[in-house]
């Protein structure tokens, strides 16, 4: 068997996947923090509850109505993405003139809310979710086993991001919403509607994020509590990557998964605390992050 | 973000009522042992003085802080080490988690302060979330079970802890000196310098104070004195676990604060004082405490983001200055 530094190429390339699927996570998360930061100046801390809403719609959906993976797909996102739009409505766009922390803390009360409720529903163990039959069993890549499923994860997740990152970049909705990042009140004057490019945005970053949540559901389960311990990596993801630029979310994200992975191999004992380290280095070197901007 | 409410002493009237009430809270405090549950009165005071140590921070420096676990927890860790594994006469192992607290807030503040804002909030809450992982690893914590059955001693070898009433006195002590301590900071000129760069920082720097300095110094006071409070929770309730030092905690100090009142000194004590009540109150029914900690902060900041200390306050100020 062939070895790289004394580790055994497959538990390498195993882990690397693994990197890479958490990586996958972490730019999806990361990318949709940084596009409802980038407009509503919010940070919101209920994006690992819509995550795992996501999750819980694509379990129910399948459990009480017979559902498939397929549709949930597409289902979970717009349920998740019009309780969204409720709160943002509601709630959220009360906050828009005090303290940025004010939206901070009401998202927090509100993941926390949502995180409880589920855990009283359904308890803290993970429900099972199985893959679609199209996507189960493994290649052989020549190198290592892939079980199917993880890669179509890697590559929906890239097709997400880069989808999400042409439609801010490339299409006339997208120019809106950079132009009123830059200054909201000149576009609105410009006759473009900003409170429901608001709305739009918060219920957009809320869907991406549940879209991760359908596709997490097969690999980790479905549990109450699996958004609230993934959100605390991705805000250090965040500070890392810096929120001024989608793209540099989203490789920011890939490449910390993969660092991570690689943790597990040479040194295991840190792999749960190195995107930690990582964000302390960051800013001792280059505070405002890697793609950011000093503000 | 905070609520200014210095006013209590520009008001001569107000502050002999100030003093009044604090003599009547004091000497209700010495009574209440007799009247509730010392245990649930002790935790009471342990997160009060939690509350004010985080609201240091908030209130007077503006810094939100989401690892302050971190410190409270970590301090009972180090305390009950020390009460438990090496023998430690009690107010020495408090000490020892006041010190392991000062210096982790040097640490995490030296990181933090560099960035301000919402930033500075999430690195607080991954510094901290990474400590809680050190925690579940390293062997001195015993993992999930945490540190058990710590001894509470003798105080300076002549008290019996094990007693409640003197527990409770020593407790109520340490609260009065940690309270003390955070009134003598707030009301001394390097508090004015924190509530200058909480109002102002640009100003405050073009006034030539090293803001960095006085923030760092603010960060690692309110550790100290959250690891006052959490090296004394571990002394009262003989053992320190994971849920001091996870992220849930700080939100709870959080909660605690902003519901009594942020930026007000009495604030926090009132917010802890309902919030420990309800969870006391809560945990005989199945009623999810999460979800109604969730609420509650969903309610405060959409209603009354003063909190309710700072709701009365303003009220008062809004009428002397009818009146006049």
């Amino acid at each position: 068997m062939s070895t790289i530094f004394g580790i055994p190429t497959p538990a390498l390339y195993g882990q690397i996947l693994i990197g890479l699927i958490n990586g996958s996570f972490y730019a999806m998360l990361s990318l949709g923090l940084a596009v409802i930061f980038g407009l509503l100046r919010v940070i919101n801390f209920a994006h690992g509850a819509q995550y795992m809403l996501g999750a819980f719609a694509a379990y129910l959906l399948l459990n009480w109505l017979g559902i498939n993976y397929w549709l949930a797909l597409v289902l979970a996102p717009l349920v998740v993405g019009a309780v969204a739009v409720v709160i943002e409505r509601t709630m959220l766009s009360r906050l828009y003139g005090v303290d940025h922390l004010y939206g901070l803390l009401l998202t927090f009360g509100l993941a926390l809310i949502l995180e409880g409720a589920f855990r009283y529903w359904f308890g803290a163990a993970g429900q099972p979710y199985a893959a679609p039959s199209q996507l189960t069993g493994a290649v052989n890549l020549g190198f290592m086993f892939m079980p199917i499923y993880r890669g179509w994860v890697v590559i929906a997740s890239l097709v997400v991001c880069i989808g999400t990152w042409l439609l801010i970049e490339k299409t006339r909705l997208g120019a809106y919403l950079r132009a009123a990042t830059e200054n909201a009140t000149l576009v609105q004057a410009f006759g473009v509607n900003v409170p429901l490019l608001l709305t739009l945005t918060y219920g957009l970053g809320a869907a991406l994020a549940a879209l991760a949540g359908v596709l997490a559901a097969p690999i980790y389960q479905v549990s109450p509590l699996m958004g609230s311990n993934l959100i605390i990596i991705v805000f250090a993801v965040v500070v890392v990557g810096g929120m001024g630029s989608i793209l540099g979310a989203i490789v920011t994200g890939y490449v910390l998964g993969v660092l991570e992975g690689l943790t597990k191999v040479f040194y295991p004992e840190a792999s749960s605390i190195v995107i930690f380290v990582v964000m302390a280095i960051v800013l001792l070197v280059r505070p405002a992050g890697l793609f950011g901007r000093e503000e | 973000m905070a609520v200014g409410t210095e006013y209590l002493a520009e008001q001569p009237k107000l502050r002999t009522s100030a003093i009044v009430l604090g003599a009547i809270a004091i000497a209700a405090l010495l009574a209440a042992p007799f009247f509730f549950y010392p245990v649930l009165l002790m935790s009471i005071l342990c997160f009060a003085l939690f509350a004010c140590a985080f609201n240091l921070l908030i209130g007077y420096v503006g810094l939100l802080s989401f690892g302050h676990a971190a410190f409270f927890g970590g301090a009972a860790y180090f305390t009950a080490h020390a009460a438990k594994v090496w023998g430690w006469e009690p107010l020495a192992a408090i000490l020892l988690g006041v010190a392991g607290a000062a210096a982790m807030g040097l640490v995490m503040g030296f990181l933090a302060i560099r960035r301000q804002g919402i930033y500075f909030a999430m690195i607080t809450l991954a510094l901290s979330q990474m400590f809680a992982f050190i925690c579940l690893q390293v062997p001195f914590t015993h993992g999930e079970d945490g540190i058990q059955g710590v001894p509470r001693g003798h105080l300076l070898g002549i008290i019996d802890l094990n007693q409640p009433l003197a527990m409770y006195y020593v407790t109520l002590a340490i609260f009065l000196f940690g309270f003390f301590a955070i009134w003598r900071i707030v009301h001394s000129p390097f508090g004015n310098i924190l509530k200058a760069i909480r109002e102002n920082e640009r100003r405050a720097v073009s006034l030539g104070y090293r803001v960095d300095r006085y923030k760092l110094g603010a960060f690692v006071m309110s550790a100290a004195l959250a690891g006052l409070a959490g090296g004394t929770k571990a002394i009262v309730f003989q053992f320190a676990t994971l849920t001091d030092v996870q992220w849930q905690m700080s939100g709870e100090v959080i909660l605690m604060t902003l519901l009594g009142g942020i930026g007000t000194l009495i604030g926090p004590i009132v917010g802890a004082s309902l919030v420990i009540a309800l969870q006391n109150y809560l945990a005989a029914s199945d009623f999810p405490v999460t979800v109604l900690i969730g609420i509650i902060f969903v309610i405060c900041v959409l209603l009354f983001r003063r909190g309710i200390v700072g709701e009365i306050l303003e009220f008062t100020k809004r009428r002397s200055k009818g009146a006049a």
